[in-house]
């Protein structure tokens, strides 16, 4: 029997989504640009000082990610949900040590991609498509991790059926294709407080409920407490901890909506300042992956009334269920509002870095070389679209128990643009065509160990002399590209003498 | 002006080791993976990577002032 819909819930639910949805639409007026001009449709003008980039690359980590598949990894798993913390530690000094060199480069020569200024540096029309098409298809699982997201919580509020989640897509797609950035960018103003709110009635609601954090521990299987420790040939789910946490840590910035992020920002110190403030984020992110062990701890999975919703949506339905559990009607509307928006801006910012990347990259390159910056603007907007309905294909082809594998596959692909453009921004010493063919590798490598874990996981056991060790199949098919990379450089610098073109100057990267 | 900025740029070298701490305290799980010491009933696997949260942001704010510094 399903249960009854909870009208307070959707009434203040519905009420806050409109409200967001008019600020989408109003915020093609805010800090007025000519929104045919892609630099302002896709990078918001590069005006977004410390404040905006703040919100925006925080929308980038909270998201349906945060919020429903890292608990539910904890729900379900245990200790091993927990690598998103290390992982949040690890992107800092990433970000901060490398990508103020990319966005000086971009801003030097006005590359608006990671494929732009791949192009520009190595001059190889090839490789600069492969980082376009690899962000563009590494993209599409991370968006469909939002939709995932988004679908538990209507879910949750006694909904069935698709068409809420439909219109939540319809009025994504319009208000991103009308004002551009802007519109996320400020809608992240208002999903932080709500996000804000949530986090802090639940953190201080919910262990007070279930007798303090003690208890929440104590109520852990002891099993699942912490990472399987090694036996005498494994390494158990040490390494896979580990893995996880540093291959998600490289893979972040490299997805183009958090370098569409970071070049919209007026200045290199922006992104600077934000890598040493932003881990303010990390600690509600910890906070909000102990969701998953209150959520065992209160018991909700045995609960009759929640029984539809596990039935629908599996351990996805963890958080839900807790919230609807310990809030009065009203803030679950809250709740269940924060996370859907907080699923709807990173969707919305992922599907317009792809449309950059598809625009500049492919349709200008390939397919029609000469168009004005109106008819450019155009198609990004177009493409913004297809983009959505590219991540409804994942949705419907990838098994859903654990929300969190279309991400970590999304990993597994972006990750293999790391020679060419990390190690690019500091050398230029890898051939082009050495890094194609090893992005080649890597792509297929991991992309077969995803294969053949069903696309189910994404720690795959490595053999080495006797040993299993578990690895994210994103950091050893990385290994795999880098040694291809660097070994046919070798070969290919001591065969070709001619010197390649780099339209980049050693001054253009400080 | 280069030699300035390379005179800059040995001097925060230095500084710039401190971004490799986080990764030596939290990447070695075995030095972490275990219950005790317990904070207030948390475990210390939790405790411990959460405080590495902060502590990780006080290690990068010397960087940025050091950074900051140099290019004065």
């Amino acid at each position: 029997m399903a249960p009854p819909l909870d009208w307070t819930a959707i009434v203040v639910f519905a009420a806050l989504f409109a409200f967001v949805t008019v600020v989408g639409f109003f915020a093609a007026r805010w800090r007025r640009g000519d929104l045919t001009q892609l630099a302002e449709w896709g990078l918001g003008g590069r005006r977004f000082g410390t404040v905006v980039t703040w919100f925006l690359l925080g929308g980038d980590l909270y998201t349906a990610y945060t919020f429903i598949a890292v608990p539910t990894l904890m729900f379900g798993s245990g200790a091993i949900g927990f690598y998103a913390v290390p992982y949040t530690i690890f992107v800092y000094p990433i970000l901060f040590t490398v990508f103020p060199r990319l966005w000086s480069v971009s801003r030097a020569k006005g590359y608006v991609t990671a494929a732009d200024f791949v192009r520009g540096r190595f001059g190889n029309r090839p490789l600069a498509l492969a980082v376009a098409v690899t962000g563009i298809v590494a993209t599409m699982p991370y968006i469909a991790l939002q939709l995932v997201g988004m679908g538990v919580v209507i879910g949750g509020l006694g909904i069935h059926g698709e068409l809420p989640l439909v219109i939540a897509f319809v009025i994504l797609a319009a208000y991103t294709y009308s004002s551009g950035l802007r519109a996320p960018a400020m809608i992240a103003v208002v999903k932080d407080m709500l996000i804000y709110v949530t986090i802090v009635a639940a953190l201080i609601v919910i262990p007070h409920e279930l007798g303090g954090y003690a208890k929440i521990f104590a109520s852990v299987p002891p099993g699942k407490l912490l990472l399987a420790p090694p036996t005498a040939d494994n390494l158990g789910q040490q390494s896979g901890y580990a893995t996880l946490a540093l291959g998600s840590a490289l893979a972040l910035f490299l997805y183009p909506h958090a370098i569409t992020g970071l070049l919209s920002s007026t200045n290199r110190h922006v992104i600077k300042r934000n890598a040493v403030v932003l881990p303010a984020y990390s600690i509600a992110l910890g906070l909000i992956a102990l969701l998953g062990y209150m959520a065992i701890a209160s018991g909700v999975k045995s609960m009759p009334a929640y029984a539809v919703g596990f039935k629908t949506f599996g351990a996805n339905f963890a958080v839900p269920a807790l919230f609807l559990h310990m809030f009065p009607s009203w803030f679950v509307g809250v709740a269940f509002a924060s996370i859907a928006i907080g699923a709807l801006v990173p969707a919305a910012i992922m599907s317009i870095a792809c449309a950059n990347l598809f625009t500049r990259n492919i349709y200008r390159e390939y397919i029609r070389k000469v168009c004005t910056p109106a008819h450019e603007s155009q198609v990004a907007k177009i493409t913004s679209l297809v983009v959505k309905l590219g991540a409804v294909v994942f949705i419907l082809a990838l098994p859903k128990t654990y929300a969190i594998n279309l991400q970590l596959l999304g990993g597994i692909w972006i990750i293999q643009t790391l020679p060419a453009v990390l190690i690019g921004l500091y050398t230029r010493v890898l051939n082009p065509w050495a890094l194609l063919i090893g992005w080649a590798s890597g792509i297929a490598a991991g992309t077969g160990m995803a294969i053949s874990l069903g696309f189910k996981g994404a720690i795959y056991p490595l053999h080495i002399l006797g040993w299993t060790v578990p690895c994210y199949a994103a950091l050893s098919a990385l290994v795999l590209n880098i040694i291809v990379s660097v070994g046919l450089s070798v070969l290919l610098n001591a065969l070709a003498q001619e010197a390649r073109e780099d339209e980049t100057a050693a001054a253009d990267y400080v | 002006m280069t030699g300035n900025a390379k005179g800059a740029g040995k001097r925060f070298r230095l500084v710039h080791l401190l971004l490799i701490v986080p990764f030596a305290a939290v990447l070695w799980t075995p030095f972490y993976n275990s219950s005790e010491p317990s904070l207030a009933g948390v475990p210390f696997f939790y405790w411990y990577q959460m405080l590495w949260i902060v502590l990780g942001a006080a290690v990068l704010y010397p960087v940025y002032r050091a950074e900051l510094r140099a290019e004065e």
